[in-house]
């Protein structure tokens, strides 16, 4: 019996180990320094903690068990600006929170990337009053907005797979010009 | 006749103008003038003891001659009784004495209510701007002639690390 539990001859556990020995494949990936370090960065983007509204509740949720944003190397949440590389502006930015979210952004080490998650911190929302920042992409540059109200933690996901395919367009030693970089 | 109400209304027969009870609730109305004297009752009384502070708003009536509307609401734990008082404010001079030397809770609330509602608090240790900015300089928010998208003030000001000019 097979492991399918069809009636199938078991497989040859001695020629699966032969396949680990030399056979003369020298075992070198081509690739270039530009990739690799790439590859370094978006496989470990640590967030920053920011949520201010609803879309926290889900972001939390994503980074919890049944979710797990820690599959795209995106979970070890930190407190400080100063050990992260992602910052999740989640939720709505009143106008008094913004020159704090512009110094703890002035305060994260490069290459840093933003998401604005939900619809508060791309465009205000509903709330077009007195007190709101109308999209957190007035006073820091953003990379990705992930839309909805709030979004799923698929949809966070969605924003930050996408902004990995970003960041492995970027230049690492030449700066590309920003339109030559597209999700 | 609320029994409480009977009470203030015997120790105070002029300040009090109103009283209304609505599904248990009381509310009284109070004149401006006397509005500490009767809190100060309310407080230290043994038989009403009110010695909590839930909250402090106020609510604005464009079309009243008294414009602005002062609401206290009160609890007694020991009693476990609600009482709220209301006061009527002119926006020409708009002052109300403030509570916080009989409930020190009522600090924050009333800087909340001069915030929003412009409503100055006579005595007050510390009146300024709580919610918004200390140099807010479009007026009161809450107030109904304020624009709800601000007077501009929100796309005006330059950020941290911004280039002015």
């Amino acid at each position: 019996m097979g492991l399918t539990g069809k009636n199938e001859p078991a497989p040859n556990l001695i020629q699966v180990a032969r396949g680990h020995q030399k056979d003369g494949d020298p075992g070198i990936i081509l690739t270039t320094l530009e990739k690799a370090v790439n590859w370094a960065r978006k496989g470990s983007l640590w967030p920053m903690t920011f949520g201010l509204a609803c879309c926290a509740i889900e972001m939390i949720a994503a980074v919890s068990s049944r979710y797990d944003i820690d599959r795209y190397g995106a979970g070890v949440f930190r407190a400080s600006p100063r050990q992260s590389d992602l910052m999740i502006v989640a939720g709505t930015v009143c106008v008094r929170m913004a020159p704090v979210i512009r110094k703890i952004y002035d305060q994260m080490p490069e290459p840093r990337y933003v998401i604005a998650m939900g619809s508060c911190a791309t465009s205000g929302n509903i709330y077009d009053s007195y007190s709101v920042v109308q999209g957190v992409d007035r006073f820091i540059p953003v990379d990705m907005y992930v839309p909805g109200c709030p979004p799923t933690p698929e949809a966070l996901f969605d924003g930050i797979l996408k902004l990995q395919e970003q960041i492995m367009q970027r230049g690492v030693f030449s700066k590309k010009p920003p339109e030559a970089v597209k999700a | 006749m609320h029994p409480d109400a009977q009470k203030i209304q015997q120790a105070f027969p002029e300040a009090i103008q109103n009283a209304v009870e609505w599904r248990g609730d009381l509310t009284i109305h109070v004149k401006r003038e006397s509005l500490h004297a009767v809190c100060r009752y309310l407080h230290d009384d043994p038989g009403l003891d009110y010695d909590y502070i839930v909250h402090v708003s106020s609510v604005d009536w464009p079309d009243h001659p008294e414009r602005f509307e002062v609401v206290y609401e009160f609890y007694s734990i020991r009693r476990k009784r609600r009482i709220r008082v209301k006061t009527r404010v002119p926006e020409d001079d708009c002052v109300v004495d403030s509570m916080t030397d009989i409930w020190k809770g009522a600090d924050f609330m009333e800087r909340e209510v001069y915030d929003m509602m412009g409503i100055r608090f006579r005595n007050h240790p510390n009146l300024v701007r709580v919610l918004l900015p200390d140099d807010f300089p479009e007026g009161y928010p809450l107030r109904k002639d304020f624009p709800v998208r601000g007077k501009g003030w929100r796309d005006t000001f330059t950020f941290i690390g911004e280039k002015t000019g």
